[in-house]
Order: structure tokens, then sequence, then C-alpha cells
């Protein structure tokens, strides 16, 4: 208890005494100057590492929008040409190292737009995808209803045959989106069809949801991967999707030296909008795919930092004079 | 001045048509309630239960940053627009509102109680006849009310009746202006003759017209019709509220006007609210970041334009446009969609964090143990907490003296008596002791009459009266005898005395000590105890003191029939006046003057001489006549006093310490090392002034001038000051330079500091302030005062004060500080930037009307050097780092928008932004805000420069804004286009997507987090436990904040408001993403190292010097090293009687109410005569009977 006659005395505490313990660090040259040629070297190290990886990762990019400077498919660029099949032949002078994805990828498509839908709120903003002729739309949202439907065969030319490879197309969506995201409504009689009784398909869409594949009636509905793969929509308006993995039999280590053929069926109309269309093969590495970007960036920081550390040495060899008197 | 005239004025006038005349019936409430005059109520709460929740809401949305916020949620429902949920601005706006709702709700709730206090107070008012005691609320206009000693006055009253003879009242007026000494109020002997008989009073029916409410405490006009007679009022029968009762047993009086209307009421007003200079910073700022935003919001809007014309019109196909929406509408809808995703450059929690700050800040100035003062046990107190960081930027100080700087204690120090100097103590080897509270204190039991306060620490006088040496008696003699002092003796031996100045108070009391007890006086006596014995002398004429005279005599005779002549004044008059024969003994004294002088004490010069009866009576004579001529009265009366004082004996001298409070000198020494200018503006005279600049170490003897300005014309002032300013810079124009400020200023002229060579000091008076301060020369005054290191104005006005410090504010861009205890200080510390009151003295009207409040000056060092200094750095670093990571946070959307068809596409998660002001970095921002230091207290004390940049606005200034977007802007690029490249159209190790809007919006708010973490911990520079903690609790909770809410269950409960599902899980389980967070946050945070790195080495500001010193010397701090004790001056500055004033009563203010004041006591005093001579035996002023007459 404090004494009668103090009894507003404050309190003796560091804390409100403003005498808390504590660590004043200082950017004082024994540490900054290291610190810099530390991180350079690091960074530099890092760099090196990245971008080896990068090299060694293999992509086969080929454009097929049939307009511009592309020559594959410009038969079906006129959208009255439906359907329309059109073939990419490449060949491969070297294994190309398995496992092997095969993406789509498009570019100047904004799938980032504000109201292109389920972005944020899946189910709030479907306009104006939501009703069509007072039915509702399943699934609903632009999204939805311009979801990509170009199709891919692949097929290796071996003593002038074609020999489809086979691509898997499961696992190639996120598991959470395929599990937890995305629902089937429960099958009435065990018809998938019957669920989605009194809805329509999208306006877009050439076949209701539950048919869109018509080999696998498991891989129907909401939870086709194809279709979790486009509403995973992208950031930027140039993207990759991935459309099918080559993970089976001979091709499980990767497509042999040869030649191939890539049969497109090609329905999803760009050329209105400017954009492009591409197919693409490419594998992996721990880093993810190719990006020559981050193993540059880090060459760069890494060695910025050195020579930033060798210029500071010199400024506090120069200068150093903070103790001078004031 | 302006502002505080009109503002005194406004708010009464304004509410009813305007009261023309006053006019009342006393007893007679039926007539007066018809008028509606204001009861004695009052009220300065804002709100009752009911309105409180409209008004305070009304009032917060007056406030512009929570109007704007509020139409921010408007748009926010309207879905065209709304690019982020409602909640985003709800929750935090909710919060704001509430916070300061419940801190409007407290503050008002203590004024209500203060209210409530006040209208509780006790009254006797006269109701039907009886006396009744009554709450001051229930008084009413026309009611007559008896008041009692030391009470305070309940209301504006005209005076009835007194105890007193003559219907006197003694009043004490230090709540209305500050001075502590007794004011003299006389009632109509028409309504004096009803005394305290409550028949009378009751049957009294006079009428009142007088003059309206209004707030002129020196004035007042209006008659009193009375059994058909007219009788004129004016001030000297009104007793205003506020004012205290003194020496009079009772009083009656008649209320003129009531609560809310009273002169103390009117003059009150309403607390400015007072804005910190960062507040009208950030205004500006505010304006100039929503301009911004417009300017951001209308590119994004082209750009949206432009894209819809070019790709979306042809995108529709995947992305069909709304009805009615072509490229321009959607344009125009963009933009308001965009205001609302980038309005985080302006966020809610800004204005949280800057209260929350202050708030801490300000307990941190409420918990100081070293602004606590023991002996009053009262701590310091920061009762604004708005205003803290303004303490690290105060350019001028402006104090008062009395109370203030000094303690207004007077006290007997040393004395020399023929030629033996007094009051040092020294040890066995002869050498002199400093004094302390420990040395021992000279015993007086002795003396039954002492007063036990007084301490006096040479034994050798002691001895020295006991030995009865004559002169020593002689010179205790002329101390009980040469003065003005009452006494008042309530019980045997316990004696008090009522001194017009404390000087003459502790000459009196000293004496008693010493065994020459002055007990009581009468008109023609004055009875002393001379060593046990008591002795009446005939007091036969008082020469009484005045500025020119500057002495002051009296002539007595002895019981024994002896004629003497006591005089003490200054001594170069004294001396002048001395009889040769004591040139030996002049020699020695003026020796110990000079050592008294040295040591900052006051001193006077005691002589007397013996008279010769005849000659006397013939001087009386000639004097009788001299004191009833008309003609030439003062000249002929100043003749006579020259000549009977002459050839005088010289007894001694003696000297008063005006004690100055602890630390005071060191104080003032440390402020100016901060290049903090000191003004002193005090109501004492001139020399009192001037001595205490010196012993404060303000003047010095080293100084290269000081100017003293007392001229009578405004040209003479022109010309003196101007002379000054030439002196100090003769190459300086006539002309001021005068800078526009901006154009947003409204007060838009600015005087620059002009440097000059050698230290300055001025002196300028009262009268040639009020000139000075005439709009005409108040550029002139300005530019002289603010070229001179100290500036010292002597008998200004509370007005005057005010008026001062409203000039610096309004040519100066410079923060004021008005430090002060008394009421007459009020203005000023309303007036200045901060207000700081002295407390635990008598008197809270200062520490009412203050900013912060501490019992010592010397706190004031503390308060500014430490607490201020802190308090700037803080929040200058909170502002910089705050407007840093908002910016960044809303940059990045801008850079989002070219990529996204500027379709106000967030960044990131709405959870993200919702929660990133709020929980990510609140607290390790807040963290830092509350408890950085630079350098600790002790070395902020040792290094007061340390304290200019605050002066200088160097931490955050528009300069230091644009400095922060321009960072905001290159690490939102990195932010932004570092991820962007690492994203580009890559994918996962097992090729599933990555490049994903979900995952980006992660990894771009990631990236952010972690940068604006480290930004913040590279602004850290004091690490505490609780900033580690809140720095890597934040950055936890924000992962598990992530994780929890792309959890499947938080999906599975809420589908519709957790959409990133598992976006956390997929993503941040990929080397590249965390290396591109590393390469983010590395490449936004290096250059700021390299570039601080490179600033202290090239140009170290004070404070990287400082803290590279306490680097070396973490050991050992050299310890405070002041100038032990100010001492040694070779001037001597005596003067006699510095705080004494013309006569007892009298108004020092101005000469011509001195004049009124003394003419109607003069009245008084000559018709008592005729009518109640009895009664005058305790009439105070007639022992001035020859000063009156001579008037």
């Amino acid at each position: 208890m404090k004494n009668q006659g103090t009894t507003n005395r404050p309190d003796n505490t560091a804390f409100d005494q403003q005498r808390l313990p504590a660590w004043q660090p200082v950017l004082s040259a024994g540490i900054v100057i290291p610190g810099f040629l530390l991180v350079g070297l690091a960074f530099i190290g890092i760099g090196v590492a990245l971008f080896v990886t990068s090299r060694s990762i293999q992509v086969l990019e080929n454009d097929y929008t049939g307009t511009g400077s592309s020559v594959h498919c410009s038969e079906c660029v006129n959208p009255k040409t439906t359907p329309c099949t059109c073939q990419l032949n490449f060949s491969l002078s070297a294994l190309f190292q398995g496992p092997v994805f095969l993406y789509y990828g498009l570019s100047n498509y904004f799938q980032n737009v504000r109201g292109y839908g389920s972005l944020r709120r899946p189910s709030s903003s479907c306009a104006p995808y939501q009703y069509d002729q007072n039915t509702t739309i399943a699934p609903c949202g632009s999204v939805a209803n311009s979801m990509f439907n170009d199709t891919f065969t692949l097929y290796q030319l071996v003593n002038a045959t074609r020999k489809t490879v086979p691509l898997d197309g499961k696992g190639i969506a996120w598991w959470t989106d395929y599990n937890i995201k995305f629902r089937n409504p429960p099958e009435v009689d065990g018809s998938l069809a019957a669920a989605f009784n009194g809805t329509v398909k999208p306006v877009n869409w050439p076949k209701p949801v539950y048919d869109l594949d018509p080999t696998n009636p498991a891989n129907n509905g909401f939870l086709n991967q194809d279709f979790l793969v486009w509403m995973r929509t992208a950031a930027l308006p140039d993207f990759w999707k991935l459309y099918r993995r080559i993970t089976e039999g001979e091709y499980a280590s990767g497509l042999p030296a040869g030649n191939y053929t890539l049969e497109i069926q090609y329905n999803y109309p760009v050329a209105n909008f400017a954009g492009r269309k591409s197919v693409i093969f490419s594998n992996t590495s721990w880093m993810g795919g190719k990006n020559q970007f981050l193993g540059i960036a880090y060459l760069v920081t890494g060695s910025l930092c050195v020579v930033m550390s060798a210029v500071m040495l010199i400024v506090y060899a120069k200068f150093n004079s903070p103790d001078e008197d004031f | 001045m302006d502002s505080v005239m009109s503002f005194f004025g406004l708010d009464c006038t304004k509410k009813k048509e305007k009261e023309e005349e006053r006019h009342l019936r006393a007893n007679d409430r039926e007539l007066n309630l018809s008028y509606k005059y204001a009861t004695n109520a009052i009220k300065t709460s804002k709100y009752n239960l009911f309105t409180f929740l409209p008004l305070n809401l009304f009032e917060q949305f007056q406030r512009i940053a929570n109007a704007y916020f509020l139409f921010l949620l408007i748009l926010q429902v309207i879905p065209a627009i709304s690019s982020l949920s409602w909640f985003t601005t709800v929750v935090p706006l909710v919060l704001v509102l509430l916070v300061t709702a419940v801190k409007d709700a407290s503050d008002d709730f203590n004024r209500r109680k203060t209210d409530r206090q006040v209208n509780n107070r006790r009254v006797s008012v006269l109701v039907s006849g009886e006396l009744r005691s009554e709450k001051w609320m229930d008084v009413q206009v026309g009611d007559i009310i008896k008041l009692e000693n030391n009470k305070f006055v309940a209301a504006d009253l005209l005076l009835l009746s007194s105890s007193e003879p003559l219907n006197l009242v003694y009043i004490e007026t230090a709540e209305l202006d500050g001075e502590t000494n007794l004011k003299v109020k006389q009632a109509l002997t028409v309504t004096g003759e009803m005394g305290d008989c409550i028949e009378k009073l009751a049957a009294f029916n006079g009428e009142v017209h007088c003059e309206p409410p209004n707030n002129r405490l020196d004035k007042f006009t209006g008659t009193l019709t009375f059994r058909d007679q007219k009788y004129a009022l004016d001030n000297e029968r009104i007793l205003l509220r506020g004012c205290t009762l003194r020496n009079t047993e009772w009083c009656f009086g008649l209320v003129i006007f009531a609560g809310p209307e009273t002169k103390l009421m009117q003059n009150c007003g309403k607390t400015t609210f007072k804005r910190t200079s960062i507040d009208h910073l950030m205004n500006v700022l505010v304006l100039f970041i929503f301009g911004f935003l417009a300017f951001m919001c209308t590119v994004l809007a082209i750009g949206n334009g432009i894209w819809e014309f070019q790709e979306g019109s042809v995108f529709t196909a995947f992305l069909p446009r709304p009805d009615g929406v072509d490229a321009s509408f959607s344009a125009f809808l963009t933009f308001w969609s965009y205001v609302i995703i980038l309005n985080t450059v302006v966020p809610i929690s800004l204005y949280v964090s800057v209260e929350i700050i202050r708030l801490g800040n300000s307990f941190y100035i409420d918990w100081d143990r070293k602004m606590y003062y023991p002996r009053s046990d009262t701590p310091a107190e920061a009762r604004t907490t708005t205003l803290n960081e303004e303490l690290g930027q105060i350019k001028y100080v402006f104090s008062d003296k009395t109370g203030t700087l000094t303690q207004n204690i007077m006290t007997f120090n040393k004395c020399s008596i023929s030629g033996k100097s007094y009051g040092d103590v020294f040890n066995f080897a002869g050498q002199r002791l400093e004094i302390t509270e420990k040395t021992e204190k000279v015993d007086f039991s002795y003396n039954p009459l002492a007063d036990p306060k007084f301490s006096f620490h040479d034994h050798s006088l002691v001895e020295a009266v006991k030995l009865e040496a004559p002169e020593v008696h002689n010179f205790f003699r002329l101390l009980a005898l040469c003065h003005t002092v009452m006494a008042e003796e309530k019980e045997e031996g316990n004696l008090l005395y009522q001194a017009q100045s404390p000087d003459e108070g502790a000459l009196v009391t000293a004496a008693r000590n010493f065994g020459f007890v002055f007990r009581s006086r009468t008109p023609e006596t004055i009875t002393i105890v001379e060593m046990g014995v008591q002795k009446s002398y005939e007091l036969l004429a008082i020469l009484d003191f005045n500025n020119v005279r500057k002495r002051m005599s009296v002539i007595v005779q002895s019981p024994e029939g002896k004629l003497s002549l006591y005089c003490k004044g200054a001594d170069t008059i004294v001396y002048e006046r001395l009889h040769p024969s004591c040139s030996k003994l002049m020699d020695v004294t003026t020796e110990h003057l000079n050592e008294f002088a040295g040591e900052g004490l006051r001193t006077l010069v005691l002589a007397h001489k013996n008279l010769d009866e005849d000659y006397f009576r013939e001087w009386s004579t000639r004097h009788h006549m001299a004191s009833t001529t008309l003609e030439d009265r003062e000249e002929r009366l100043d003749e006579l006093y020259e000549e009977i004082e002459k050839d005088l004996l010289l007894l001694g001298a003696t000297a008063i310490e005006d004690k100055l409070q602890d630390g005071v000198p060191q104080t003032i020494e440390q402020l100016s090392k901060a290049n903090i200018k000191i003004w002193v503006l005090t109501g004492d005279k001139q020399e009192t002034a001037e001595n205490i600049g010196y012993s404060c170490n303000m003047l010095r003897e080293e100084m290269t001038d000081v100017f003293i300005i007392s001229a009578d014309t405004p040209q003479e002032v022109h010309e003196e000051l101007r002379n000054a300013r030439k002196k100090m810079k003769p190459e300086s124009e006539d002309e001021p330079t005068i800078i526009q400020r901006g154009i947003l200023d409204k007060k838009s002229k600015m005087l620059p500091d002009e440097t000059v060579d050698g230290e300055y000091g001025l002196v300028i008076n009262g009268h040639s302030l009020a000139y000075a301060l005439d709009k005409s020369l108040e550029q002139e005054l300005l530019r002289t005062a603010c070229m001179c290191k100290t500036v010292i104005c002597c008998r200004v006005t509370p007005l005057q004060k005010a008026q001062v410090v409203e000039l610096v504010k309004k040519y100066k861009q410079a923060v004021t500080l008005a430090i002060g205890d008394g009421a007459n200080d009020v203005s000023m510390i309303k007036a200045a930037h901060i207000g700081v009151g002295i407390s635990g003295q008598e008197g809270m009207q200062a520490v009412l009307s203050s900013d912060f409040s501490f019992a010592q000056f010397r706190y004031l060092q503390r308060l500014l050097l430490v607490h201020g200094r802190w308090s700037y750095l803080r929040m200058c670093k909170f502002l910089r780092y705050f407007f840093y990571k908002n910016f960044t946070f809303t940059f990045v959307h801008f850079w989002y928008a070219f990529f996204c068809g500027f379709s106000a596409q967030t960044v990131y998660d709405e959870w993200f932004i919702t929660v990133y002001n709020l929980v990510y970095t609140a607290l390790p921002v807040l963290g830092m805000s509350l408890f950085d230091q630079d350098v600790n207290d002790r070395w902020s004390v040792q290094f007061p420069q340390l304290y200019s940049p605050g002066q200088l606005n160097k931490y955050f200034s528009k300069t230091a804004f644009f400095k922060c977007v321009l960072h905001s802007c290159y690490s939102s690029l990195v932010l932004f286009f570092i991820p962007y490249a690492a994203m580009y159209d890559t994918v996962r190790d097992d090729g599933r997507d990555i490049a994903d809007y979900q995952s980006f919006a992660l990894l771009a708010q990631t990236c952010l987090l972690i940068t604006v973490c480290v930004q913040l911990g590279l602004d850290t520079s004091y690490w505490t436990a609780v900033n580690q903690f809140f720095l890597w609790g934040s950055l936890a909770v924000y992962f598990a904040i992530t994780f929890t809410m792309y959890s499947n269950g938080m999906y599975l409960i809420f589908t519709a408001s957790f959409p990133f599902i598992g976006t956390a899980r997929n993503s941040l389980n990929q080397p590249n993403v965390w290396l591109t967070i590393l390469l983010t946050s590395i490449l936004c945070v290096l250059p700021v190292v390299a570039y601080r790195f490179l600033l202290i080495q090239l140009c170290p500001t004070i404070n990287d010097k400082v803290r590279f010193k306490v680097r070396q010397a973490k050991v050992a701090l050299p310890p405070p090293s002041f100038r032990t004790r100010l001492r040694r001056r070779s001037s001597r500055r005596s003067g006699y009687a510095f705080s004494h004033a013309q006569g007892y009563g009298d108004l020092v203010t101005s000469g011509k109410y001195l004049q009124r004041g003394a003419i109607s006591r003069g009245r008084g005093f000559s018709s008592s005569i005729q009518q109640r001579s009895g009664a005058l035996q305790e009439m105070p002023q007639m022992y001035r009977a020859v000063k009156d007459a001579s008037q």
C-alpha cells in the first residue's frame, strides 16, 4: 500500500516510466555492409539455382488461333465452319521429359474483370446468366457460360500410323475445388441428369452440365475436371490452363523423340476480341513451371546488393565521421 | 485577438433577442421573473440522456472524415458501383463512432458533475422576510443574498450593506483577473444603512436599471431608484461572481446578473478546440489525398472507358454488358467503384490510431514520476489528450512570473547591520556553507510571538539582538514600524499579517521573529512588542512610496517622546540622502549590497534620523498647508518630503529572496539550448521582472545589450523599438519582408526570422506594450522582439498577455506554449497552442483551462524535451509509416487495374482489405508509436539540440509526405510486378494452376504484409518485448486467420463469405511462391536500408550523432552538467520593494482607476469622521491619511 500523502504518486514500473528494456538496433556499418554482401551472395546462389532449373524445363508452345502470325488452324477461324477440326504437327528431336502436361493458353482474355462472375461470391453474382427464360441456368454465371470447349487429341506418328497418346484428365483441378468447393446436387434415382431437373444449360454450351464427359459418368456435373479448371479464374489476361496430363503407359517418362500430331476440335471463338489461343506442352520442376524471370531477378538483385555493399564500404571509409562534435 | 474577443462576445448575444437594458426590482420575484432572466444555474454540459445520440452523431458526422466514410458506405450499397462489400466500411466506421461517442459521453459526464457541484453550493437567500439556505442554482435575479467571509460570490451582486465600517467589503479577484491583492468595494450609503436588519432588507424595493449582460469586468453602469431617489451605480458597488469575500464578516447583495449572464461566465467562453499543427497539416494532406484519389479514379475511369470501347465491346460474347451500359457510363460507374477501392489511402483507422497514440502518450505524462511533485502530492496531468505531438514543436514559451518562475514566497534572507553582514552560515574552517533543507535553523522559541514558519540560519544575528546592540534594535524597530502592513490577531499571540506586498510581509515577519513584533495599528498609533515589552508609537506621518520616490518613511514618536523618522528605500535613492558621517559605513554596506545582489536578492537600504520636535511641528504645519492647497499639491509635498528625508543615518540593508522555484534557471538554460524562446509576461513591475530575468539566467551580464522600452506615446515606442532593432542589425530594412503562406492558409502573412549577432534582451512595459500591440506597430514589435534572445513584458494585463501570444501566432509559423498559474494567465493559456497550468497552488483557474498541468516549472523541461519530443517523433513516425503502408496497399490496386480491364477488381481478398488496417497492421504500428524512443530520456535532456527537428517540422511535413508517396509508389510497383512476372504463365510443381486470381491475391497480400512488417521493423528503433510480440503476433495472426478463412470448415459454414477455400494450402506450399515473397520484400526494403545508411554517413542529423554517441557510451552516461548554482553577477539590481504597490487595495493596472479609487475612499474617510468615528479603529485606510490627503 502507498503511504498517506503520496496517494497520487505514479507507479514506478518500467512500463509507466517508459523504461522497458529494449533492443535498439542501429544501421551501423558493421551490420549493413556485411548484411548486404551476405544477402547479395545468397541471392546470387538462389538465382543461379533458379535459372539453371528453369532452363532445364522444356516448353513447347504452339499458337493455333489461326489469325495473324499463327498459321495453324486458320481454316477454322470463320465461326460458321462448325464443327471444325484442325491439325497441328510437330516433331521432337529428343525425349520430352515427363511427366508432360498439356495446357491450353489464352491471351487478352479477361477472366479477371469484375462482374465477369463468380470471382468472389459464387452465388450472388450470376447475372446476366442467372435465368434463361425464367429457368435457372446451371451452372450459372458468365464464367461457366464462357467455358473453354476446344478439345485436343494427341497422336504420335509411328511408321506413318497414328498412335493415340493417352491423355489423363483426372486430378487436373485443385483437390479442394473437387472435394470441397464444388458439389453436385444429390442424385435422384441414381441419375445426375434428374438432379438437374428444372434447370437449363448455359446459353453457350452445346450440352448440359451433367453430360459434359460422355466417356466417364463420374466426371460430370459440377465436378467435371475441365469445368473446375475453368472456374478457377485467372489473375491476369494471359493465362495457361491445365488440359491433360501425359502420365500413362509408355509416355509416363515423357514424350519420346518423333513426330506428333495434335488434333484440335476448334470450337472456341477468340478472334473477335483479338484473343489468342495456344496449346502448350510443358514439364515442371521443384519450382513449378518454366519462369526465367525469377532466376534473373534474383541474380540481378544479388549482384546489385554486392555492388551496393562495395559502394557503402567506400562511403563509410571516406565519410565516417558521425562522432564529430556538435 | 479578434478571435478571442468575438469568441467571448458571440455566444451570449446570439441566443436571445438582444437585451437592451436590464430592469429589476429587489424582493419582487414576480416582476423579475417576467423578464425571463437567466437563473443562477450554469450548464456547461452539452448533452442529456435523450439528446446524446442524435446530437453526438450529428457532431461526429460534421467531421469531414466521418462524413466521407458515410458517403463511401452509401456508394457501397449501390450494386452497380459496389466493388467491395459494405462491411469493409461499416465495421471500422462503427468502431470509430463508438469510441468517440464513449469519450464524449464521459467528458460530458464530468462537466455535468462539476456543474452540479457548483450549482449545489449553498448560499443564504432572503426569501419572504427570512434568510434561507438555498442552492446556488435556485438564486434568482432580484434576490437579496447574504455572503459570509471567505465564501465565493454566487452571482453578480449589487452590494447593499456590509459588516465593515463605511459599508466596505474586501474581495479577492484572483479567479477573475489573477490579482491576489485585496480590493475594496463600497455600498451606497442609502443601502448600507440597512445593515443586517432583515426587516429593512426584506422591505427594500429598490429598482435597478442597468446595462445588459456583458463581459467587461471593469465596467458597470446603472441606476438604483429607491424612495424616489436615483443613485448612480458603477463598478465600485458590484461584486462579481467568482470573487471571494475576505476580511469581511458578512455582506448583503442584490442579484443583478445570474448564472450564464454573470460577467465571469460571459468571460469564460467555451474552451476553444485546439488542434495541433499536425492536425492542420493532415487536413491539407487529406485534401490533397482526396484530390489525388479523384485523379487516380479519373485516370482509371478513362482507362475503363477506353478498355470498354476497345476490348469490352468485342468481349461481350463472354462478358455481356448490363442493359443500358455503354463505355462512357461504365467509365462513370468505374470512377465511383475505384473511389471505394482506393479509399484506403485515408482509412478511418488513421484517425482512431492517432487518437489512441495521443491518449497513450498522455498517459505517460500522467504516469511520469519525474514530473510528480511529492510535496503537494501532485502528479503531472495531460488534461487535453489531443495535443501531445505539438509539445515536441514548441518554439516560443510564454511564461508568467509569479507563481510560475517564482514561488511567490519572499524570504528574509540576509541583512547587513552597521557594517556587519548576517545570514551566511560558515563552518569551523570559515568556509561558507550552502544552505540546504538540512542546515540547522535558528531557534526562535524564546519569542512566544514568533512565526513558526520563518526560518533563518545565521545564529550570530540572534546573538546580536540578545546583546541589545542599539543599531540592531533600531534596524528591527524600523522594520516593525515603517510599513503599511495590517495585523490581525484573532486569538492572543496568533498574528496574521495582511501585507500588500510579500516583500513587506517578509520584512515585518523577520522583525517579528527577532523580537520586534508588530502587533496592531490604529490610524494614529502603531503598537509593537519590543523584546517582550509592549510599546505604542504615535504615528505622525507616512511618507508613502511611489515610483519616483522609491522609498517610504514614517515619522513616529516613541512612548518616551522621542521623534524619529524611519526610512527604507532603494539604495541609490537612500544613499543620496545620507549624512556625510555615514560614508565609511556606506562603503561596507555597498559591498554587502553587491554581494546580496550578486545572489539575486532584492535589497533595501534602511536609514533613520531623529527629529527635532520644534522643527517637526513647523514642518507638520507646512505639510498640512501643502496638502490642502489646490495648486501643485504634489510637487509641494514632494519638496517637503525631500526636505525632511535628508541627513539620514544608515542602519543597514536587507536582502529578500524572491524564491525561484527549484531548477528554474537550469530549465530555462536547457530550453534555450533547445532553441526555444522564452518570453516572460508578468503583471509585475519592471524592476521585479528584470531582477527575475537576471536570477533566472534569462538576462545575463554578458548580453550585448538589454533594451528597455518604456515610452508613453506610440511615436516614442516606435522610435525605441526601431532603434533597438537598428542597433542589433543596422542593415535591417524598415519594411518587413512578409512571406505569403500557402493559398490554402487563411492567415497569409508571415514574418521570417531574422538572425542577429550577439545576444540581446528586451524589456517592455505595459504602457508601451499597449501601443506596440497596435496594428501599426505590431510588426515592428515582433521583429525587434524576435531578434532578442530574451523578452520580458512587465505590467501586462491578462488581455495583453493573450494579445502577445496571438501576435506571435499570427506572424510566426511557430508553435507557442503559455505557462502560468493564475487566473490572469487564463487568456494566454487559452490563446497559445498549448497552455500549461501550474497546479498545486491555490486558484485552479489556470489549471482548469490548461492543456497540461504540473506542479513545478522545472517539469516543463521534461514535458517538452522528453515527452514532447517523443510524442512528436512517434506521431511522425506513425504518420509516415501509416501513409506508407496504406498508399502501398492502395497503389497495387492501381497497377492491377491495367491488367483487369480497369474493372475495379481488387487485388486482394475482400477480407484482407477489411482487416488489413484493423488487425494485421494495427498493433505493430501502435506498438511503435507508443514505445519508440530514439534515445532515452536522459540523453534527450542531455542534448536539448535533439529538440530542434520538431520546431522545423522535419519529421513530418509536406516534403516528408511526398517522400512517403514516392516510396509507396516504388514499393507498390515492386509488390505488383514481381509477383506478376513470377506468376506469369507458370504452374505448380504438379502442373496445376497457380496463376489463378485467388492464388495471386494471396501472394500479393502476403508480400504486402511481410513487406510492411519489415518496413516497420526498420522504422522501429526501440524494440521492447511488446513490439516484438505485436510484430510477430500480427504475422502469426495473419497466417492463422488466412488459413482459417480459407479452410474447409469456414467454407462449409459460410459458403458465400469465404470463396477462397483452399487457396492458402495450394499456394503456400510452393517454393516459387515463397521465393517470390522473399524477393519482393527484400527488393522493397533493401533500397531503404541503403538510402538510410548512406544518409547517416553523408549527412548525419543531430539524431544520428547522438545515437552514435549513445552506442559508444553504452555504459556510462555523463552526468548532467548543469551550472550548479548560477551566481556572481557583477552589477547590483537593488530595488526598493519590487512588488510594492502604491497603496493598499489599489488597483495597480491603470492610473485612472487608481485615482478614482483613492478619491472615493478619501471621500468615504472624510464622511466617516463626521458619522462614525467610533468604528474607525479598524479601518485599514486610516494610516494612509497623509498620502490620501496628498491626493
